[in-house]
């Protein structure tokens, strides 16, 4: 057969598979929504993992490249303020900026709140910014005072300049910003210490090699590398994601065994209409050809349908179901505008775990229904 | 081991295409133990209707394999972040045992199932199945093949651990390392340049003369067979080049040896026609010299030659891209080595 | 001269299974060019399945099927096929036509998995439920033809292909008497046309009309008769 032949065939038969579906459009209607609704559930893990991977990786990029802390007995511990000039004394390193950053937990609703006091914190002492998340929880305003108990015993009240923004919500939302005085006096903290340093490297090539020289030069440190912490939160969020998906797959073979019901068990007049078709001069290969057209007319419907509706509802809605499985931690909470993206690895891992199960799942009836008997047509 | 869902979908597709491939073995060995054209009963009708299946079965299990590959190099590469050092897909391969193995092992497999597929169209052709017992044979030892490879990739995916260190392309496909990669960068540029020009220039030439093989006439052993030979070492070669020879010229860096980056977007995908077209014209020239045996069986007489044919020019179109690509990288670069 | 043949042709259905059924026990037959020719006998005679045999639409048991000096037998399904979608179009006791396609596209549908250009298809299409006195009907649903154009386009979809043989099995079974009548003028114009017909049929329309040239008897799976 001449090229333009087989392409008019392939033609005619698809056309042919289209009204077939057609005509028999409620049941075949009914599975692509059963499908779409399978390829839905994946891709939305899929993609959400994906998205959140991303959020990770943009908010790390804006953090710094090598963070050392310093430990006592396996703990965290304070770091002298020599120490961090010692740090940025070492080769390759542009800046060393001393953090300081406390975890506190409100006395009376046990809700956990990172308290930063920011090397350019705008205000002034007496002063707080309040991310979207904590001030939420505690039902703080701006231009309130809020209460926070110190190490000393005492509260110390201090007024709400502002809120965060929603951009920086990802990482602020927990966020309570002071001055460095009120840091000291809420922790009962000398002036010249430091919960850890962050430092700057020049070289993105030598991070490894300045990390190693951070521990050298501050006898029971630890230094973690941006990538460290990239690799880490990738690392977990692909577990859950894998984990995910793995326990989806329970859904992905109940559908696939739907579709092999479905397709297995055909009704008498279809099993007959394939007769007639074999009868009137169609080889098992030309109907096969226009039964797998059928599937992949299918498989296509549903796959949009599916990741459209997964894209949706997590770029353009909060996502429900999914997202505590995702997050975990509360340092990342809810809500959360995510940056839409879908890539090609993403689509073709979806196209793996539904489209595949569905043409394996299908295989073995397609062709037995493709291999009717024709002559049982003259006999009826 | 790295649990994300694009390696549940490897897995779990590698597994699919193995088992795929052991159905169809089992049932073919089935077909070749029971066929008997000569009889009308129910079961030989049975039979010959499971044919259809085998093929289908093979077809998707090739189709499979494609994307599998494809899928490995897409995962590693998204995976490379995790390890130190690792870069691309390069990286992410060597950050554990059998990773190169598995990739390679499934290219193999790719390359015979299409080879496959030709012999099970070449037995369509002739009206009494010419070809049944032998492609039945033929199909025993892919299915371990193709499940060796599941395996070796389950090894490697289950080995991945995100804290190893391991090497970028940079140094693994860069002059100065060591292993495989290293030697095939490390290549010296004028002969394995002669080599392709040779191998794929051969084929081409061969393929021509197969082509030019009066109506109806069978191509002559000599051709087919050196058509076969060009091809089937064109393949190698061609791989070897595309990491010593070329890829330095298309990243205009003469220590970038990295196979895999040529599939981004920053090069224009180029190395989707470039892979492609050496592993097309590759089966088709291999196949040419594999129905080479054949031509004595009288059902075939006539459309053996001609799908002969067909095939040659295929694999003599296919190569001329490759060679085409592989030129314009060259000549379009602004690197002078 | 001898189109088509058969040579002691047995066809057992589920063979080796307690309903085992011999339908057609020992059968040679040759069938002239150009001839029509009607299998008569009751229904269980083994006409529709000697009709199978002969139509290349299924395989014998035993025995042999020659298409002038083509041994079809042996041939693999796909290569049976590819014979009987160029020399025969069957027409079936149901008209048969697909639900959902209109007549043309029914009488096209023999011919799609070739890869003809579809706009010459469509035309020889219509040309056909011209001559057979369809053509208005062309566009109409295949569901709502009268029981006699639906036989018509039938018909029309056996010829498409231009098949040398016409094969018909119980024709006018759901026909009155008038279309019957008519459904034998049919066959006798493409008898005048070339075509060789192969019918079977017990209705005396078919099997006393002047068209005939042969008629074979059958019963219990075998030739009554000279």
């Amino acid at each position: 057969m001449t090229w333009r032949a087989a392409l008019e065939r392939q033609r005619s038969l698809l056309d042919f598979a289209l009204l077939a579906l057609w005509r028999r459009r409620g049941k075949n209607l009914s599975l692509v929504l059963v499908y779409g609704l399978t390829v839905f559930a994946i891709a939305s893990v899929v993609l959400l993992a994906g998205a959140l991977r991303a959020e990770a990786a943009a908010v790390l990029a804006g953090g710094p490249d090598v963070v050392v802390q310093q430990l006592s007995a396996g703990r965290p511990a304070l770091v002298a303020a020599e120490a961090v000039a010692r740090l940025g004394a070492i080769r390759g390193v542009s800046r060393a900026a001393g953090r300081r950053w406390a975890a506190y937990a409100d006395p009376v609703s046990h809700a956990t709140f990172t308290v930063l006091a920011p090397e350019g914190f705008e205000g002034r002492p007496g002063e707080v910014e309040l991310g979207a998340g904590a001030a939420a929880a505690m039902r703080w305003k701006p231009g309130e005072k809020v209460g926070l108990l110190g190490e000393d015993g005492r509260w110390h009240f201090l007024e709400v300049r502002r809120l965060l923004g929603e951009e920086t919500a990802l990482v602020s939302t927990d966020l309570v910003l002071l001055a460095g005085e009120d840091f000291e006096r809420l922790f009962a903290l000398p002036p010249d210490r430091f919960t850890d340093v962050a430092l700057t490297v020049r070289n993105p090539r030598e991070l490894t090699t300045v990390a190693r020289a951070a521990v050298g030069a501050l006898p029971g440190g630890r230094a973690v590398t941006r990538p460290e912490m990239a690799r880490t939160y990738e690392a977990l969020f692909d577990w859950r994601s894998g984990l995910a998906s793995v326990v989806l797959l329970g859904a992905v073979l109940t559908f696939a065994l739907v579709a092999w019901d479905k397709a297995a068990g055909l009704p008498a007049d279809e099993r007959r209409e394939l007769g007639v078709l074999k009868a009137i001069g169609w080889e098992t290969g030309d109907v096969l050809a226009a039964k797998l057209w059928e599937g992949v007319v299918i498989s296509v419907a549903a796959f949009l349908l599916g990741v459209l509706a997964a894209y949706l509802q997590l770029f353009l809605a909060p996502a429900p179901l999914l997202a505590p499985v995702l997050r975990g931690w509360s340092v990342l909470s809810p809500p959360l505008r995510l940056a839409p993206s879908v890539s090609p690895l993403e689509l073709a891992t979806l196209f793996f775990l539904t489209v595949v199960p569905y043409t394996l799942a299908t295989v073995v009836p397609v062709w037995r229904a493709a291999s009717t008997d024709p002559d049982a047509v003259m006999r009826s | 081991m790295i649990l994300n869902p694009s390696v549940v979908a490897l897995l779990g597709g590698s597994v699919a295409s193995g088992a795929l491939l052991l159905g169809g073995a089992a049932v073919g060995a089935g077909i070749r133990a029971g066929w008997d054209l000569q009889s009308g009963s129910e079961r030989q009708l049975r039979l010959e209707r499971r044919t259809v299946l085998v093929s289908l079965l093979v077809r998707v299990a090739l189709a499979l394999q494609l994307l599998l590959l494809f899928l490995l190099v897409f995962t590693a590469d998204a995976l490379a972040p995790q390890f130190t050092g690792a870069m691309c897909a390069a990286g992410s391969l060597r950050a554990a045992p059998y990773g190169y193995p598995a990739l390679l092992t499934g290219l193999l497999a790719a390359f015979l199932s299409g080879l496959w597929l030709v012999l099970d169209h070449a037995d369509g052709l002739g009206h009494d199945h010419p070809l049944l017992r032998v492609k039945y044979a033929a199909l025993l030892p892919l299915a371990p093949l193709v499940l060796g490879q599941a395996a070796l990739l389950a090894l490697f995916l289950g080995g991945l651990k995100p804290e190893v260190v391991t090497s970028c392309c940079g140094s693994l496909f860069g002059e100065a390392g060591r292993g495989l990669g290293a030697d095939l960068a490390g290549l010296p540029r004028g002969p394995v340049s002669a080599a392709l020009v040779g191998a794929v220039g051969a084929a081409i030439l061969s393929a021509l003369l197969v082509r030019r093989t009066a109506r109806g006439a069978p191509p002559s052993a000599v051709d087919a067979w050196s058509l076969a030979a060009s091809a089937a070492a064109a393949l190698p070669i061609g791989l070897a080049a595309v990491v010593s020879v070329l890829s330095p010229y298309l990243y205009e860096l003469p220590t970038h040896h990295c196979p895999f980056c040529l599939l981004q977007a920053e090069y224009h995908f180029v190395g989707y026609p470039l892979y492609g077209s050496l592993l097309g014209g590759a089966v088709a020239g291999v196949a040419v010299g594999l129905l080479q045996p054949f031509r004595g069986r009288a059902s075939l007489a006539d459309a053996l030659p001609a799908l002969q044919r067909r095939l040659a020019g295929a694999c003599a179109g296919l190569l001329g891209l490759f060679a085409a690509l592989a030129a314009w990288m060259v000549a379009g670069s602004s690197l002078r080595m | 001269m001898t189109l088509l043949e058969a040579r002691e042709v047995h066809r057992v259905y589920h063979q080796g299974r307690p309903d085992e059924h011999e339908a057609v026990a020992g059968v040679s037959l040759a069938v002239e060019a150009g001839a029509l020719t009607v299998l008569s006998g009751p229904s269980g005679s083994g006409k529709t399945s000697l009709l199978t045999l002969l139509g290349a639409m299924a395989r014998p048991t035993s025995g042999r099927i020659f298409l002038r000096e083509r041994e079809l037998t042996s041939l693999p399904e796909r290569f049976l096929t590819e014979v009987r979608r160029r020399t025969f179009g069957f027409v079936f006791q149901q008209p048969n036509l697909v639900r959902g396609l209109s007549a043309r596209q029914n009488v096209m549908l023999p011919a799609l998995p070739l890869g003809l250009d579809h706009a010459a298809l469509g035309r020889r299409a219509d040309a056909l439920l011209e001559q057979l006195s369809v053509g208005h009907r062309a566009r109409a649903r295949s569901d709502w033809l009268s029981g006699g154009e639906a036989q018509r386009v039938a018909i029309a979809r056996a010829l498409v292909n231009d098949p040398e043989i016409l094969v018909a099995d119980e024709p006018t079974a759901n026909l009155d008497s008038a279309l019957s009548r008519q459904f034998m003028a049919i066959a006798a114009d493409l008898k005048a046309a070339g075509k060789t017909l192969l019918l079977a049929s017990h209705d005396p329309i078919v099997t006393d009309s002047p068209a005939v040239d042969r008629r074979v008897a059958m019963r219990d799976g075998r030739l009554e008769g000279p």
